[in-house]
C-alpha cells in the first residue's frame, strides 16, 4: 500500500529552563494516500507536535519521518520549504489567513510562490471558491469575514495547489457546532473529490465521527489506533 | 524553487505599511523631513559657497592670473611683465576666455589733507574690466573711470571715511617706481565703491592703466594679466596653451592664487557630509525601530509564510521592500520639498538680522540656494543605501524564526 505519512521511532523533547518535557515518544505510524484521519487526545498529549513534525515545521528529537517517500526529518530549510509549498497544505487552529489580503489573494499565495501562470491560478481559484461557498466574498479581507468563513478560505488556500497532504491543526476549535460540521463535511468532500490525504487533530467528538481512522495520543504516546470505516 | 513574483511583494509590503496609517505616516514624515533638511541645508551652504567663490573670483583674482615669476611671493614693481607677446595674446584669444586685461598692482600710500593709510594701487583699462572684477559694479557714489580719466581715482567708502575725504576732493598717492626712488601723484576722487568684504574697500584704491603706468614709469610693462572663462572648473587645457605661449612667466589658476577659497569649498563639504550622517543617524533609529515593531508584531505572520512555503529570503525581501517603499517615499517627499525651499528662496534668505558680522567675512547675510545634482545625488544614494543596510537587521529576525515556534507565538 502507497503511505502518504511514514513516522518510525518518532520523539520529540522540548527542554525548557534545562528541563527535559517528553511531547512524543516512539511514534510509530503509517497513513496511507487518501486517508482521512483524526487525532485525538487532551491537551499536551503531542497532536499538534506531531502534526508539526509531519509538516516539517519543527524537527523530531529522533526517529525518522517520510512524507511521499520524502525523508523529512533530514531535510534543510530550504528543501523543508519546498515541500511543504509543493506537498502540504496547512490549516490552522487561529485561521491564520493574511490579513493585508483579500480572500482571493490568500487562496492564490500559495500558486502566486509555485510560480503558477496568472490565468491558471484566477481560473483555479474561482473554482476553489466556489467549491466552498465563498464565491461573492472573494474580494474581502479577512478581517471582514467570519470565523467559519474564514478556515474556508484557510481550506481553499490548502487545497488549491493540489498537495498530497493536508494537516489541519484544530481546525474546528474556534467555530460552533453547526459551522464546524460544515467545515468537516467541507474537509470530506475534499478528500473524496480531490484525492488528498487529511490529517487533523481535534479535542471534538462530532468531528472525530467524520474520520476514517482514529488515533488516540497520550503523554506523547499512541495509546489507541481505531479504523472506522 | 519558489518564483515568487516582485508585484505580490510589493503588494504585500505596501499593505503592511498601511496596517499602522499613523506609525507608518510618522516615521515618513521624519525620514521626509531629514532628506529635506539635507537637500535645504546643502542647497543653502553651496550657494553660500558659491556667492563667496564668485565674489572672491571678482574680488581681483579672476580665473587664472599671469605674472612675472616672483611677484605673488613679492608683489612689488620688480617683478613686472611686459605686455604680452603675440603667442600670448593668441593664447589669450581662444574662445574659452570671455575677457582678460592687464593691471598694474603694487603697494602704496594714499594721503588726503588729513590722514594716510596703506594701499595697493590697482591700475586697471575701466573697459576691459567688466565681467572680470567687480569694480565696475561697485561705485555706489560719483562715477566709474573712463579710458581718459588721467587723474581719476576711485576709494572704498571705508577708507574715504577714514581719510576724512570724499567725490571731488584730491588726494596724493605715492608709490615706488622703477627706479627705486617715490614716485607720487595728485588725483581727484571720481568714484566711492562699496566693496564684499569690506576689507575690500581699504585695501584697494584705483586709477587707470595709464596713469599708474605714467607715474611709476613703467612704460608698457604692467603687474598682471588676469581672465575670465567660460568653465572655472576646467582650465586644463587653457592652463596648458597659456604657459607653452608665455613659459617665463607665472600662469596659475584661481585655486592656485586663492587656496583658501579651496579649503572652505573642502570645509564646506566636510560639514555637509557630517550634517548628512548625522542626520540619516537619527532618521535610521526611527526607520529601525519601526521596522522591528513591524517584524515582531507580525511574528506569526511570518511563521505562516514559511508554512506555507516562503523560503526566508523571500521574507527577508518582503521587510526590505517595506523598507524600500518608505525610503522611496519620504526621499520624494524630501527631494519636492526640499526642491520647494529653494524655488520659494530664489530671491534670497535674508540672515542680516542674524548675523552682522557676515559682510566684514566676505560672507552674504543674503545667500541663494544652489541645488546641485551631486548633492542631491549624495544625499539620496546615502539615505538609500545605509536605510537598506539599517534594515537588514530586522528583515534578518524577520526571516531567521522557526516556523513552528513563530505560528505558536501568542
Amino acid at each position: 500500500m502507497e503511505h502518504t505519512v511514514v513516522c518510525r521511532s518518532v520523539s520529540k523533547v522540548y527542554r525548557q529552563d534545562a528541563v527535559a518535557v517528553q511531547a512524543l515518544a516512539d511514534i510509530n505510524l503509517e497513513i496511507p494516500r487518501l486517508d482521512f484521519v483524526c487525532l485525538s487526545g487532551p491537551s499536551g498529549s503531542g497532536k499538534s507536535t506531531l502534526l508539526n513534525l509531519i509538516g516539517g515545521l519543527d524537527r523530531p528529537s529522533g526517529g525518522e519521518i517520510y512524507v511521499d517517500g520524502n525523508r523529512v526529518d533530514r531535510m534543510e530549510k530550504g528543501e523543508l520549504a519546498e515541500l511543504r509549498l509543493r506537498r502540504i497544505g496547512f490549516v490552522f487552529q487561529a485561521y491564520n489567513l493574511i490579513p493585508v489580503l483579500t480572500a482571493r489573494e490568500n487562496v492564490e499565495f500559495v500558486m502566486q510562490l509555485q510560480g503558477v501562470p496568472a490565468a491558471t491560478r484566477g481560473a483555479k481559484t474561482r473554482e476553489i471558491l466556489k467549491e466552498v461557498g465563498l464565491e461573492d466574498l472573494e474580494d474581502r479581507r479577512p478581517g471582514e469575514l467570519s470565523g467559519g468563513q474564514q478556515q474556508r478560505v484557510a481550506v481553499a488556500r490548502a487545497i488549491v495547489s493540489e498537495p498530497s497532504l493536508v494537516l489541519a491543526d484544530e481546525p474546528t476549535a474556534n467555530l460552533d457546532s453547526k459551522t464546524a460540521e460544515n467545515l468537516m463535511q467541507l474537509l470530506r468532500h475534499m478528500n473524496e473529490d480531490h484525492g488528498v490525504t487529511f490529517v487533523f487533530s481535534t479535542h471534538d467528538r462530532l468531528v472525530m465521527d467524520f474520520s476514517r481512522r482514529l488515533i488516540t495520543l497520550r503523554d506523547g504516546r499512541i495509546v489507541d489506533d481505531v479504523q472506522r470505516g | 524553487m519558489t518564483t515568487l513574483k516582485s508585484p505580490l511583494l510589493l503588494t504585500l509590503a505596501w499593505r503592511n505599511l498601511w496596517r499602522h496609517r499613523g506609525r507608518t505616516a510618522a516615521i515618513l514624515f521624519a525620514l521626509a523631513l531629514g532628506v529635506w533638511s539635507m537637500v535645504s541645508l546643502a542647497a543653502l551652504s553651496r550657494g553660500s559657497m558659491e556667492q563667496q567663490l564668485v565674489k572672491a573670483i571678482l574680488n581681483l583674482t579672476g580665473h587664472i592670473q599671469i605674472h612675472a615669476p616672483r611677484y605673488r611671493d613679492d608683489p612689488v614693481i620688480e617683478h613686472r611683465l611686459s605686455p604680452p607677446s603675440p603667442a600670448l595674446t593668441a593664447a589669450l584669444s581662444r574662445p574659452e576666455v570671455t575677457t582678460w586685461a592687464m593691471r598694474v598692482r603694487v603697494p602704496a600710500v594714499v594721503a588726503s589733507e588729513r590722514e594716510s593709510a596703506g594701499v595697493t594701487l590697482v591700475g586697471i583699462d575701466p573697459a576691459r574690466e567688466r565681467g572680470l572684477s567687480f569694480i565696475p559694479d561697485a561705485v555706489t557714489e560719483g562715477r566709474y573711470l573712463e579710458a581718459g580719466d588721467d587723474a581719476g581715482i576711485l576709494l572704498g567708502r571705508k577708507l574715504a571715511e577714514r581719510l576724512e575725504t570724499g567725490v571731488g576732493r584730491r588726494v596724493v598717492v605715492m608709490s615706488q617706481d622703477i627706479n627705486n626712488s617715490v614716485a607720487d601723484r595728485g588725483f581727484r576722487v571720481v568714484g566711492i565703491f562699496d566693496a564684499e568684504p569690506q576689507a575690500a574697500e581699504e585695501s584697494y584704491i584705483f586709477v587707470t592703466l595709464a596713469s599708474a603706468r605714467q607715474m611709476l614709469k613703467l612704460g608698457d610693462n604692467i603687474s598682471e594679466i588676469a581672465l575670465m572663462t567660460t568653465d572655472r572648473d576646467r582650465l586644463d587645457g587653457l592652463l596648458a596653451a597659456l604657459r607653452a605661449a608665455a613659459p617665463d612667466l607665472d600662469v596659475q589658476p584661481w585655486t592656485v592664487v586663492e587656496p583658501l577659497l579651496v579649503l572652505t569649498e573642502k570645509v564646506v563639504n566636510v560639514i555637509l557630509i557630517v550634517w548628512y550622517v548625522i542626520v540619516f543617524t537619527a532618521m535610521s533609529f526611527g526607520l529601525v525601530n519601526t521596522l522591528l515593531m513591524a517584524v515582531f508584531e507580525r511574528t506569526r505572520e511570518f511563521g505562516l509564510f514559511q508554512a506555507l512555503g516562503m523560503p526566508p529570503r523571500h521574507i527577508l525581501g518582503q521587510v526590505l521592500a517595506e523598507s524600500c517603499i518608505l525610503l522611496a517615499v519620504a526621499l520624494a517627499l524630501g527631494n519636492l520639498g526640499g526642491w520647494l525651499t529653494v524655488l520659494a528662496l530664489k530671491d534670497g534668505l535674508d540672515l542680516s538680522a542674524f548675523a552682522k558680522g557676515f559682510e566684514m567675512m566676505g560672507v552674504s547675510p543674503i545667500i541663494y540656494p544652489a541645488l546641485r545634482a551631486g548633492d542631491v545625488t549624495a544625499a539620496n544614494v546615502l539615505v538609500t543605501v545605509l536605510g537598506l543596510a539599517a534594515s537588514l537587521y530586522p528583515a534578518w529576525r524577520a526571516a531567521r524564526h522557526v516556523p513552528v515556534e513563530a505560528i505558536t507565538r501568542v
